[in-house]
């Protein structure tokens, strides 16, 4: 349960971080909280050459506003973004999610950016990303780029990162005040990873659903965005909803797997199941004041 | 392999000296500085047992690096009691209230209690639900639970920062 031998960096800028990527040819892995990438490294299931810890870049920490929505920094440790007003304000959603992540004493050195840029399928913050339209901002000496949360999983553990890329900011998209929170999860212990779990906001107003962002975690190889339910969502009214039907729709968008924790018949009967009552829930608030 | 100087504050005392980068924060203070008080259990982030604080906060010490310390304050059980050697508060309701019984998990378990009562955060709720972040193969968790039951009751009324 020992690591295998690695070099050590902390580079103290994005540039010189990503310079260092670049250099390492794909032998380096980037460190942020080291919650999930410690124990790999324990288990030596990584084995890098070097390790670029970025904890001593000052940007790559925060939580701002920018035009159109709020900015989180990769480095933001999960614990102080529980605690943070701006993100109680105007995400609760991912408030809701982020109090899940982990235990207390993890939370206080994991990082969103680390979870989200690791794609854990059964993990909240990327789900989370996915259902409410995050983009991910990525640099490297190539250049900057912006992907769709949606776009950058592509299976467990594996994104479009290349292997000279940094996450440097997850960009969440304005809701408006009010909006509905969905979440709900089901683990064996508290701090678990999800066995199933679903994500996402809704708009209601003048009586119709406006806006809806909807994702399964726990339900396939990624977060499972539920296209289908958000089209068939968008533009009805509550009352006429049918959500047993829906329910069936929004099995059907996720690609669930038997694992030693559970089967993936178990998994959709379970999500069916927490779809109906959480929508349920979330519908019968009602109307944005 | 190439060796990296590290300084820190540990229980006040300042330290410094050469690690591998895959030191573990953990195995640094047992085997480097001798605070054997930090248990490792598992080394991948599940028992708890390792729990230190660092700036104030209850971290796993097996998912830290020693070299990510650079420049931190570290305590340990060790550092826990005051200069006349009086149980701290958690200590103290942990040992009344039976919440040990072999001892491995509980170095993390009172670090995490301190840390919380530090931050003005040692109400029953709060201390219960950090409590998913040990696991004790002894108490059944009902002597913990009785311990948090009456730290809260005597930290939080005194209102006091211990
Ligand atoms: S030894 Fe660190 S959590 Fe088990
Ligand atoms: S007292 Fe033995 S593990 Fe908790």
């Amino acid at each position: 349960m020992k690591p295998a031998p690695f070099d050590y960096v902390r580079p103290a800028s994005i540039d010189e971080a990503c310079t260092i990527l670049s250099e390492a040819g794909g032998g380096a892995t980037v460190i942020a909280g080291g919650q999930t990438l410690v124990p790999l490294l324990n288990l030596r299931m990584s084995q890098p050459f070097v390790l670029v810890d970025i904890g001593a870049i000052p940007e790559l920490r925060g939580v701002d506003r920018v035009v159109g929505g709020i900015r989180v920094g990769p480095m933001t440790r999960q614990a102080d973004a529980l605690e943070d007003q701006l993100l109680a304000q105007h995400l609760p959603a991912f408030v809701r999610a982020l109090s899940h992540v982990g235990h207390h004493q993890t939370r206080n050195r994991g990082t969103i950016g680390g979870s989200v840029a690791l794609g854990e399928p059964a993990a909240e913050m990327p789900a989370t990303a996915v259902a409410l339209g995050a983009e991910i901002e990525i640099a490297s000496i190539r250049g900057t780029r912006r992907v769709p949360a949606e776009a950058f999983y592509l299976g467990p553990y594996m994104t479009v990162l290349e292997p000279d890329e940094l996450v440097t900011g997850i960009i969440y998209p304005d809701w408006p005040q009010g909006h509905l929170v969905v979440f709900q999860e089901l683990a064996q212990r508290p701090g678990d990873f999800a066995l199933v779990g679903m994500v996402g906001a809704l708009v209601i107003e003048g009586g119709l659903i406006q806006r809806v962002g909807l994702s399964w975690f726990g339900m396939g190889p990624t977060p499972m965005k539920m296209r289908r339910v958000e089209a068939e969502l968008q533009g009805k009214a509550p009352d006429a909803l049918d959500l047993k039907s829906l329910s069936r729709l929004a099995v059907s968008d996720a690609a669930p797997f038997d694992d030693h924790h559970a089967s993936a018949e178990y998994r959709r009967t379970v999500g069916g199941r927490m779809f109906t009552r959480s929508i349920g829930d979330a519908l019968a608030l009602g109307e944005v004041a | 392999m190439s060796e990296y100087r590290v300084e820190m504050k540990v229980n006040g005392r300042r330290v410094a000296e050469a690690v591998e980068a895959r030191t573990s924060l953990g195995d640094f203070l047992r085997l480097k500085l001798g605070y054997t008080g930090v248990h490792m259990g598992c080394e991948h982030g599940v028992c708890g047992a390792c729990t230190i604080m660092v700036d104030g906060r209850a971290v796993r010490s097996c998912l830290m690096l020693a070299v990510q310390a650079e420049g931190s304050e570290v305590l340990t059980v060790e550092g826990l009691a005051d200069a006349q050697d009086a149980l701290h508060p958690a200590q103290d309701a942990m040992r009344k209230a039976h919440g040990l019984q072999c001892g491995f998990c509980t170095p993390g378990v009172v670090m995490t209690l301190a840390s919380l009562c530090a931050d003005r955060r040692c109400d029953e709720q709060s201390m219960v639900a950090a409590m998913s972040g040990h696991i004790c193969r002894c108490t059944g968790y009902q002597g913990i639970r009785r311990a948090i039951t009456m730290l809260a009751a005597e930290v939080g009324s005194a209102g006091s920062d211990t």
